[in-house]
């Protein structure tokens, strides 16, 4: 093992489990249980990549989520390319492969870097005042180039290759966050025996116990504490653990959703593992443990690699046995500082100096400090730090100004304060408070059922933590109806000596807290490490300087920037925020917004309240798309709708067309057809001998209830009191404002039953419609709905030779014109199983639907087949259908009319009941506009080219002389060529079309114009003598 | 040719069911698509559901998302006047034929294609695309609910502590039985 920054003895990792990974194509090794970032530290790599405008140098700032610095591309294979992945929270495994970012040609020599040096240029908000001339350049030259130079990793280019997976879940308690809070409160809710899911963005539950070495609960070790209460808490059956587990969202009701990251730390995936899952959790209670985030200090070039929180160079020294450094200086302005110190003074590395911003810094750990003989500057500050791709001194000043002195390091700690996350408790709707004597906002209002403890909620020390977090897991599983109640539990919450076990009550040197409190730093003033530091920036990058201190390293958004911004006219911090980009990176500013936030604050001269907080989105952290998507992906995506006569049509070599979700049969190509061959003779066969059509996928309804008829008499526009069952009616549908919704086919088969057809695509909003209205409006119906779409499969038999297709296979049903004409119903057999028998046509040639029950229509289809090949029959596509209802001028509801057509524009006000008094739409109908003249009113076309088929769309115009923009009169809604007509036909809303028969209009096409005549909407068989012929 | 397509029918190879005798193994769940089955939409006021309940020989359930089952038929509540009812043997379209009270009964066999998903992950299999608690406590056997599964519509019955039955309609199947297949994948009991 070769980790020369890896310290013998130190942290929680078995150094002989040791893997290898690359960083950039360099070797190098870590330990199992490592991060990334803990790997690369062990390696002295602290320089990890480029920054995002400026393309500086950047380090590892912290250990966790909030990571705004150390993103780097990890790649497994040429699809699987994740740009930046945290290194702070990406596990090692042996084999990662990790490059660096935004860098070119290396990352230690970086052409971009001198975007630095240009960088008044680019300062907040430059791009809204730089390059904006000449005008055209922007698109062509500044935003391509701009775009080119900023930004981090870079989108895979392949389809993603790995699954994700979904999970719904209930809970009566869903605690987030696994830290010393969090357990307490999933001890305590699951004690109760409720259903209690925790989950924590870590690999292993313990949140800040990972570095506070020394904190004690419950008589152990804090971290030994956290696996054996996890460990317990895994044996319950109530209980769901989510470890690698992200709460993203908090959404309405107790809504939240979570991501789980399931293979991204292990080296060789199962190839049917999810990579991530996503878990939507609806939680009676919920309890936010979320913890704080520390803040780093601003002052010149604190962005410099090897600067970084405080609290992540203890997490790497004591849970990953890394040391970040040989010679390390502390800058802080509270104790919580002073404790990464003495870690690291006890295991051996060299602490430089602690500079203090305080004037009197005093306490405990100041003392031990001093005792260890760290030396303690107080009132002094870091103004500057030596050193481009690794820190490599310090400049300690008076914070007044004068004076300093310079000292080496290889390593800057700094810490000004903590800011509670109340990340998720803002998303729950809940309003966050200013509190003053702390300088912190943290929840005020609760909007939803949740509670906030610990850190998140600004409670300070250990002990009041865990107290809070016990009480609150408790009464959370009260209040969430934990009836299931099981007998006292043997941990007992921790205060007062209450109860018959000693768990949680904390040895008394450790009553005073934890950052800054564990046990090993006896009577910490708790309030001041967890609510001390300071906001915004400090000595030397205070207003009128012009150096580069970072408040957001993510988006390079510097003190001065802030109060540019400001200066510049920005007054609200969400302009500020605009203006400058703070806070808008991926890490939306989980270390820089206090800081923003205050200088802004102090640049106006008013409270940090009245300047307000920014407000909290979803994501917390990112989330990938893949998670969100999950199983819909491929056939998943959308569910593809098959008739059950597919199958015969698959074989026949048919080509389909998407319909809504259907796959519908297009048309049956013969050997050496194409499509305009093969529409052309089904359309000709259809009307010579006969043709099958597959009509299943027509919407259904089954109407039934003495007040059947009532009902349909209210929902159509058609009288169907009078109706004799046995007979069929072509019905239409209005919405309230009299526009055609809806029309199809409607046979009685009884009294009190009808047997609906719709649309294809209007069967579920027809359904919708029909049960809105019979439930808010007519409730007083005896009637009920039932969808019967796939019930039946249908399949229509047209032309001449129809009759003699079908009746060799009928049973029970007189099929003689006497007996059953045109537009009628009735039940009986075919092939010896069930069938609705319509009579009816949708080509103007005889017809009949046979509706036979679904299992059965691929079987009865093939029987008709056999009895049509007979008559020369031929199976037809919904290309031909189409075409050959044109023929006829039979509208289609969704092409021919787009939702401001009436029935009398589509001259079908025939089938209106004259005499009726309502029916849905009836007052539309008479709407001024809508029986006023110039109405766009469906016409037939005919080009006075024969051969030229008009394009559907096509708009049609008077004068093809008048001066652009021309006066547009209308539009083609169908066109086809018919060799049945022998030339091209087509349907057009055209104003006034109905008083133009016979005059000449013009379609102006990009390649000329085409002259056409308006006919009347029937181009075949005008009498109607096919019907019966 | 009647005849012999009378013939052809007693044989059995007129009915072509959906996904006949699929079974899947995956992860947790064994998924087996289920025979046919009579099934029937029944609508009714509560006036009508003791005379129903008579003619089917069981208790119409009025409480949510609850069932009655008697021998090989079962009535899943479904709204406040709707009832699927499930049979593998009788004709509950017949039983209700002869009842005067107020009800509709449509037949709907042939709609619903029906597939039991059993096993220890049955339940999280289940979870990955409804959103309804399903746990025992909340969802016990013989709960039932119209819901969704992903982007569709379902019925699903917990047949026992760890076996459901969900049905679809029949152009629907292929998507659940293909949502199932990798639900199952993810969750290994």
């Amino acid at each position: 093992m070769t980790q020369p920054f890896r310290i013998s003895g130190a942290g929680r990792l078995t150094p002989a489990r040791s893997l290898r990974f690359t960083f950039d194509g360099k070797h190098l090794s870590g330990v199992s249980g490592d991060t990334l970032a803990s790997a690369l530290l062990a390696n002295g790599v602290h320089l990890t990549g480029r920054s995002f405008k400026y393309h500086r140098p950047r380090g590892i700032l912290s250990a966790g989520a909030e990571e705004p610095n150390a993103l780097v591309g990890v790649e497994r294979d040429s699809a699987r390319r994740t740009p930046n992945v945290r290194a702070t929270v990406q596990e090692l495994y042996d084999g990662l492969t990790a490059v660096s970012q935004n860098r070119w040609p290396s990352l230690s020599f970086d052409v971009g870097a001198m975007n630095d040096l240009a960088s008044p240029m680019f300062s907040a908000g430059f791009y809204y005042k730089t390059f904006m001339w000449p005008k055209a350049a922007w698109k062509k030259v500044y935003e391509p180039k701009i775009r080119a130079a900023a930004g981090l990793g870079v989108a895979p280019d392949q389809p993603d290759p790995d699954h994700y997976a979904s999970r719904f879940a209930h809970c009566d308690v869903l605690v987030v966050g696994g830290g010393a809070a969090g357990i307490a409160a999933a001890l305590a809710a699951a004690e109760s025996g409720v259903r209690v899911i925790l989950a924590d963005e870590q690999a292993e539950f313990g949140g800040a116990l990972r570095y506070e070495a020394g904190a004690k609960i419950d008589g152990t070790d804090g971290w030994a504490w956290a696996q054996q209460s996890v460990a317990k808490l895994a044996a319950m059956d109530n209980v769901r653990l989510l470890p690698r587990t992200t709460a993203f969202g908090y959404y309405a009701q107790n809504f939240v959703g979570l991501v789980e990251r399931v293979t991204d730390h292990v080296a060789r995936p199962d190839r049917h593992a999810a990579r991530e899952r996503l878990w939507q959790v609806r939680a009676k209670r919920v309890v936010l443990a979320t913890g704080a985030i520390e803040r780093h200090m601003v002052f010149a070039d604190n962005d410099r690699p090897g600067v970084m929180l405080a609290s992540a160079a203890r997490a790497y020294l004591n849970h990953y046995g890394v040391a970040v450094g040989r010679t390390v200086g502390v800058y802080t302005a509270n104790d919580s500082a002073y404790y990464a110190a003495l870690d690291l003074k006890k295991a051996g590395v060299n602490v430089a100096a602690i500079v203090d911003l305080r004037d009197n810094p005093s306490g405990p750990a100041v003392e031990e400090a001093r005792a260890l003989g760290i030396e303690v500057n107080h009132g002094r500050a870091v103004t500057k730090v030596g050193g481009k791709l690794r820190v490599s001194s310090m400049t300690i000043e008076p914070k007044g100004g004068g004076g300093g002195r310079t000292v080496a390091i290889d390593a800057l700690l700094t810490s000004s304060g903590w800011t509670p996350s109340v990340h998720l408790f803002s998303q729950s709707c809940g309003k966050v408070a200013f509190d003053e004597a702390t300088k912190r906002f943290l929840p005020g209002t609760y909007a939803q059922d949740c509670v906030s403890v610990g850190a998140c909620n600004g409670t300070d020390g250990l002990e009041a933590t865990v107290a809070e977090a016990f009480d609150a897991g408790e009464k959370a599983a009260r209040e969430a109806g934990g009836t299931r109640a099981k007998a006292p539990p043997p941990l007992t919450p921790p205060l007062k000596g209450e109860g018959d076990s000693e768990a949680f009550t904390p040895p008394s040197p450790l009553r005073g807290g934890v950052r800054g409190g564990g046990s090993g730093h006896p009577v910490v003033d708790a309030s001041e490490s967890w609510a001390g530091g300071m906001l915004g920036s400090g000595p030397g990058a205070g207003a009128g300087t012009t150096v580069k201190a970072f408040i957001d390293f993510q988006n390079d958004v510097t003190a001065k920037d802030i109060r540019q911004a400001v200066h510049e006219g920005m007054r609200s911090i969400e302009h500020v925020k605009r203006f400058t980009t703070n806070g808008m990176a991926t890490d939306q500013g989980k270390t820089s917004n206090m800081h923003g936030l205050a200088i802004a604050a102090e640049t106006l001269g008013k409270p940090i309240p009245a300047v307000g907080l920014t407000t909290f989105r979803a994501p917390y952290t990112p989330v990938t798309f893949g998670s969100i998507v999950g199983h819909a992906k491929g056939k998943l995506f959308d569910p593809t709708r098959r008739t059950p006569i597919h199958p015969w049509a698959e074989r026949q070599g048919a080509v389909f067309e998407d319909v809504g979700q259907w796959k519908r049969a297009w048309y049956f190509p013969r050997a050496g057809e194409d499509m305009h061959a093969a529409v052309n003779r089904e359309c000709v066969t259809v009307r010579q001998a006969a043709g099958l059509f597959d009509a299943s996928t027509l919407g259904k309804i089954e109407v039934v209830g003495p007040d059947a008829a009532k009902f349909m008499e209210l929902l159509y526009t058609n009288p169907w009191e009078k109706l004799d069952a046995g007979r069929c009616r072509y019905g239409i549908m209005l919405r309230e404002d009299g526009f055609i919704y809806d029309d199809g086919v409607v046979g009685r088969l009884a009294p009190d039953r009808f047997h609906v057809t719709t649309t294809t695509g209007g069967a579920a909003r027809v359904m919708n419609m029909m049960e809105d209205y019979l439930q808010t409006e007519f409730p007083h119906l005896n009637v009920w709905l039932t969808s019967i779409s796939e019930q039946w499969a249908v399949i229509a038999v047209q032309g001449p030779k129809s009759r003699e297709t079908i009746a060799p296979l009928v049973e029970g049903i007189d099929l003689s014109d006497a007996a059953f004409p045109h537009m009628s119903v009735r039940e009986g057999k075919i092939c010896g199983v069930p069938t609705r028998l319509f009579r009816m046509s949708f080509t103007g040639d005889r017809g009949f639907e046979v509706n036979v029950p679904a299992d059965y229509g691929e079987a009865v289809w093939e029987a008709l087949w056999a009895e049509g090949q007979k008559h020369g029959a031929c199976a037809y596509g919904t290309e031909a259908m189409h075409v050959l209802r044109a023929e006829k001028g039979y509208i289609i509801v969704g092409q021919d009319t787009d939702g401001t057509v009436t029935p009398a524009d589509a001259s079908v006000d025939w089938a209106i009941g004259k005499k009726k008094k309502d029916f849905v739409g009836i007052r539309g109908l008479s709407r001024p506009d809508l029986v006023a003249a110039g109405r766009k009113q469906l016409v037939g076309l005919k080009t006075r080219d024969p051969k030229i088929v008009l394009e559907e769309g096509a708009q049609i115009v008077g004068d093809p002389k008048q001066p652009i923009p021309m006066k547009m009169i209308g539009h083609v809604t169908s066109s086809y060529w018919s060799e049945n007509c022998g030339h091209s036909i087509a349907l057009a809303l055209v104003v006034d079309g109905k008083s133009r028969l016979g005059d000449t209009l013009h379609v102006p096409m990009p390649d000329g114009t085409v002259e056409v005549e308006v006919t009347g909407m029937v181009f075949y068989d005008p009498k109607g003598e096919r019907l019966n012929g | 040719m009647a005849k012999a397509a009378a013939k052809t029918a007693t044989t059995g190879t007129l009915r072509r069911p959906a996904l006949a005798g699929r079974e899947v193994l995956a992860g947790g769940a064994r998924l087996s698509v289920l025979p046919p089955a009579e099934r029937m939409s029944l609508r009714a006021p509560a006036a009508s559901v003791a005379a129903l309940s008579r003619a089917l020989g069981l208790d119409l359930p009025v409480k949510p998302k609850t069932s009655a089952s008697s021998g090989a038929r079962t009535a899943l509540w479904l709204g406040p006047d709707e009832w699927l009812v499930i049979d593998q043997t009788g004709d509950p379209l017949a039983d209700c034929a002869k009842v005067k009270a107020l009800h509709s009964a449509v037949g709907i066999s042939h709609r619903n294609v029906a597939i039991s998903a059993s096993g220890p992950g049955a339940e999280a299999t289940l979870a990955a695309g409804c959103p309804q608690d399903l746990s025992l406590q909340t969802f016990p056997v013989g709960a039932c609910s119209r819901t969704i599964l992903g982007k569709v519509e379902i019925v699903i019955l917990r047949t026992a502590e760890d076996a459901f039955r969900v049905e679809c309609w029949r152009s629907f199947s292929d998507y659940v039985l293909d949502f199932l297949t990798e639900a199952a994948g993810d969750a290994a009991g």
